[in-house]
């Protein structure tokens, strides 16, 4: 058990960093140099174990599904919501959530944990359940190759004491399964019409989608268009609606479908599946929904090429007033090239209205060469969200950031409207 | 190969040329195509290691018409990992040895280190060379390469010199994404005008307005490695 003036001093500067606004890592950081082994032994407490969420692209939503499923069977979550998902933001969570003598009270803990921050975690904490999603091009000035990237979801499958859920359609992932032997694997995956619309970085260039063999689903995502989907699960066929959008976070509830299944086995229920997934909202900045002037603007946070084109291709630019954001910042990743692998004609016809962040010229440059035009281009983000405003104050609008933009553009968009609290 | 944004050299390329009033044919040349008997201007991207061996022997097969075409002057940019393979051979870290082409004479050795960051490179031809370097092979110039550029801020070819990239008649080797050419026009321009001067003896009287190249160049030059 924490030591308890830990925790209080932990709990205290949590408090004054939600009074800053925004990062929410600093407070886990703060307990993790005063007591090393703080989330081992409160995790340590939970009945059920821990589950751990990995991979590229869209952990945060799939962590909310695989919450909000669990809680509808009647367990008790603990997670860290805010999409800070290096150990120290588990560390913040948890901090938020004992109760002062370090006490969770909770029967699992859903974990979505960064890919290079996970494997020493799992090495410390082994998780009895883990759900690997994909393996994209992101933050490679930080991993190296995506081939390394891959290795580390290999450990994290391979630390795991019980099941581990991957995504068949990842080559990368897929493989993964040859490499366990003492661990159940269950997958989920797109039916083959779907498939064509997860070209993966390997296809991108050539346009060609392989449909190779491949091995049974327990959970595949057989149709989806407008905002119904229907799922082949166990032998039979359920539809839902969605408050989602984006094919990818839409794919991510068959992979919480699947996880869902490994933790409660066969008291999942279907009208339970599919009331919880009907109701599932975008997470933080994935597709997020504000109202500013009586007019909707919407947050998508856009991390990789992939992540950006699937975004690009889920919401149509037509009506919409434009806004793209860019940070190099270290949680960005460093590297401007990403932005070259992301095709940006789709904004031909509308335009794009601001361009703003650290690297509003490189991605001006960008739009420049897919002949785009562009409105205002304002490194500040504050002031260009302004001016964004101002200027289009008839038209809805959509504002692609990476993650450290995102940060700033809450905090400003905050103080003129509602913004979920997340903390 | 293309890995970090190799795509948008050759987007820089058509670019520019049609905005100079050309119409460019792209050949896209994967593993085991035939190769085109007119070329004007070749790209080439990085890839990972596992890419490296996969188009290793295809490149070994076309490697005497590359020579050909180096040596008639045609301009070529390979980046990282086909940079390596120009190159007379790569040494991975697991002590295998791939042979390169030898168009460039430089050798790269696999190392533990990766060398990641902005970089910043001064060259006599093109001014400041701006981009962004992720390698972990290291290349050292023989004697008959001269470098592309010199370092200024960053590591360049290896952690032991001041080189970045290699040069031989018009084909440049570098380890510059970023990508390199929309930040660093000149290098595009130079591949192009050598190329078009070749095939029409003469270049368009168009201009190009890069100020966005310009600002996007002043930003990255004060960021942090």
């Amino acid at each position: 058990m924490p030591h308890p003036f830990v925790v209080i001093l932990g709990k205290a500067v949590r408090y004054a960093a939600r009074l800053r606004g925004g990062g929410s890592a600093l407070p886990g950081l703060f307990v993790e140099r005063i007591s090393p082994d703080f989330i081992k032994t409160t995790l340590a407490q939970l009945p059920h174990g821990i589950v751990v969420i990995s991979g590229t692209n869209g952990k945060t939503t799939t962590t909310k599904m695989v919450v909000a499923l669990l809680e509808a069977h009647g367990l008790k979550v603990f997670t860290n919501r805010t999409g800070s998902n290096f150990t120290r933001g588990v560390a913040a969570a948890l901090l938020g959530d004992i109760d002062v003598k370090g006490k969770l009270d909770a029967d699992i803990a859903v974990l979505e944990l960064d890919e290079a921050h996970a494997v020493p975690f799992v090495k410390a904490i082994p998780p009895r359940y883990s759900l690997l999603l994909n393996v994209m091009r992101d933050q490679l000035d930080r991993f190296g190759e995506i081939d390394a990237t891959a290795k580390m979801l290999e450990k994290i499958a391979q630390a795991t004491t019980d099941t581990v859920v991957l995504n068949r359609e990842d080559a990368r992932v897929l493989r993964i399964k040859d490499t366990l032997s003492d661990q159940k694997v269950e997958l989920f995956g797109l039916s083959d019409d779907l498939l064509a619309h997860f070209p993966s970085d390997d296809d991108m260039r050539s346009g060609v989608v392989t449909k190779s063999k491949r091995p049974p689903a327990r959970v595949v995502l057989k149709k989806y268009a407008g905002n119904e989907a229907t799922y082949a699960f166990d032998g039979h066929e359920f539809s839902t609606t969605l408050k989602l959008n984006g094919v990818y976070n839409v794919f991510n509830s068959a992979a919480a479908i699947a996880l869902a299944q490994a933790v409660l086995g066969k008291d999942l229920a279907a009208d339970k599946i599919i009331t919880t997934i009907a109701n599932v909202t975008p997470a933080f900045g994935r597709g997020e929904s504000l109202v500013v002037n009586g007019k909707p603007l919407e947050l998508v946070l856009v991390k990789n090429p992939s992540g950006f084109r699937l975004g690009l291709k889920s919401f149509s630019p037509e009506g919409y007033a434009t806004m793209i954001a860019i940070n190099d910042n270290y949680a960005d990743g460093r590297d401007m090239s990403w932005l070259w692998d992301v095709d940006f004609e789709t904004l031909s016809h509308e335009g794009v209205a601001q361009v703003a962040g650290v690297r509003a010229y490189d991605m001006a440059l960008r739009l420049q060469y897919d002949e785009v035009k562009i409105g205002h281009i304002e490194k500040d983000l504050p002031a260009a969200l302004r001016q964004f405003i101002d200027v289009n104050s008839e038209h809805p609008k959509r504002i692609y950031c990476t993650y450290t933009a995102m940060l700033t553009l809450r905090r400003e968009l905050s103080k003129i409207t509602k913004v979920e609290v997340v903390s | 190969m293309n890995i970090y944004g190799d795509h948008g050299n050759l987007l820089v390329v058509q670019r520019r040329l049609e905005w100079y009033g050309y119409e460019p044919e792209i050949i896209h040349y994967n593993v085991g195509d035939t190769f085109p008997d007119t070329v004007d201007i070749i790209v080439g991207g990085g890839g990972q290691d596992s890419g490296q061996e996969i188009i290793h022997d295809d490149l070994l097969k076309i490697a005497p018409k590359l020579h050909k075409l180096a040596e008639a002057d045609v301009p070529m940019l390979m980046v990282c990992g086909l940079y390596q393979l120009f190159g007379n051979f790569f040494k991975t870290a697991a002590d295998k040895t791939l042979t390169g082409i030898g168009i460039l004479d430089v050798e790269t050795f696999g190392m533990g280190e990766r060398l990641i960051g902005n970089i910043i490179t001064r060259s006599e031809d093109f001014g400041d060379i701006i981009g962004y370097e992720n390698h972990s092979g290291q290349t050292f110039l023989g004697p008959n390469a001269a470098p592309l550029a010199t370092v200024i801020k960053g590591a360049g070819n290896n952690a032991k010199d001041a080189h970045e990239g290699a040069r031989y008649k018009n084909v440049i080797g570098t380890y510059l994404h970023g990508s390199i050419l929309p930040k660093n026009p000149r290098i595009a321009d130079f591949l192009i005008h050598t190329a078009v001067t070749k095939k029409y003896g003469e270049f368009s009287t168009d201009i190009v307005d890069d100020l966005i190249a310009d600002l996007a160049r002043e930003t990255a030059q004060d960021r942090p490695r």
